[in-house]
């Protein structure tokens, strides 16, 4: 029989101190999610620049003059767009280790182990943004 | 007796939908980074070579389904953590409704994003 569970406020911070794995998880699965639906919005509005460039000379085009083409350069050579990147790639990784780890637990696997599994996610998801920090940031300098 | 810690109504279609568009998201997410980062870098992106990869019909398909998918498990995430607030009422469904909106904007300009790479005359 399935019952509900009192987990208490979240926004209740003082008590952030009493939180266990599973909290933290849970948590942090929230902001990664608001992260990367607002980040959603955002790459579509800034990947809708190749609308008006469809428009252009092919010369144009194969220059890279277009303004989709210049919107991505530009912002590609700033260094904290690369920073960010970085933090959204971080962000995704633990969405995703997190959420396979979400899935496998609705599905009655690991049960037993849902802690350690989350701090494997946590030590996964650093293990994979630090290797990845040289890819981002290659040719920002 | 084993218990149950999700606020989601089991058996409910919507949660069921969460979690597979959850296990397809993890797959294409994946390949989108890797595609989009490490095959091809960031700053090497140009307009023709991203119309040469969406004129491909597996592709621009991949794609498509991947923002329709990735629409709707973001924003019916926004959705239940605003229920687990405790979200009721009037302004329950007000914000419902203006997600729906947002995702049918977001869908439609995507698709005309896509369209305008593929070279197919829709947007």
């Amino acid at each position: 029989m399935s019952q509900s569970y009192n987990r208490g406020l979240i926004e209740d911070f003082s008590r952030w101190r009493e939180f266990e794995a599973g909290m933290w998880a849970w948590i942090f699965h929230k902001f990664t999610g608001w992260v990367l639906i607002g980040y959603l919005f955002t790459h579509i509005a800034v990947l809708s620049t190749a609308i008006p460039a469809s428009g252009a000379e092919t010369a144009v085009l194969q220059a890279g003059n277009d303004v989709y083409t210049q919107t991505i350069v530009s912002l590609e050579g700033l260094l904290l767009v690369r920073i960010l990147e970085v933090g959204l790639l971080a962000v995704a990784v633990f969405h995703m280790l997190n959420g396979a780890r979400l899935l496998l637990v609705d599905l009655g696997v690991g049960l037993e182990s849902q802690d350690k599994s989350f701090y494997a996610s946590l030590i996964l998801t650093g293990a994979i943004t630090v290797a990845s920090v040289p890819t981002f940031i290659a040719g920002a300098f | 007796m084993a218990q149950r810690y999700s606020s989601f109504d089991k058996g409910g279609r919507m949660w069921l939908l969460q979690r597979v568009t959850a296990a397809f998201l993890l797959v294409v997410l994946a390949f989108h980074f890797f595609l989009l980062h490490f095959v091809h870098h960031a700053d090497e992106v140009s307009f023709l070579m991203s119309a040469g990869r969406m004129e491909t019909l597996s592709y621009y398909s991949l794609m498509v389904l991947f923002l329709l998918t990735a629409t709707f498990h973001g924003v019916n995430g926004v959705y239940n953590a605003l229920v687990n607030q405790g979200l009721t009422g009037t302004k329950r469904t007000v914000i419902k409704w203006t997600l729906v909106a947002a995702s049918v904007v977001l869908v439609l300009q995507g698709i005309r994003t896509a369209n305008a790479w593929a070279g197919i005359p829709l947007y």
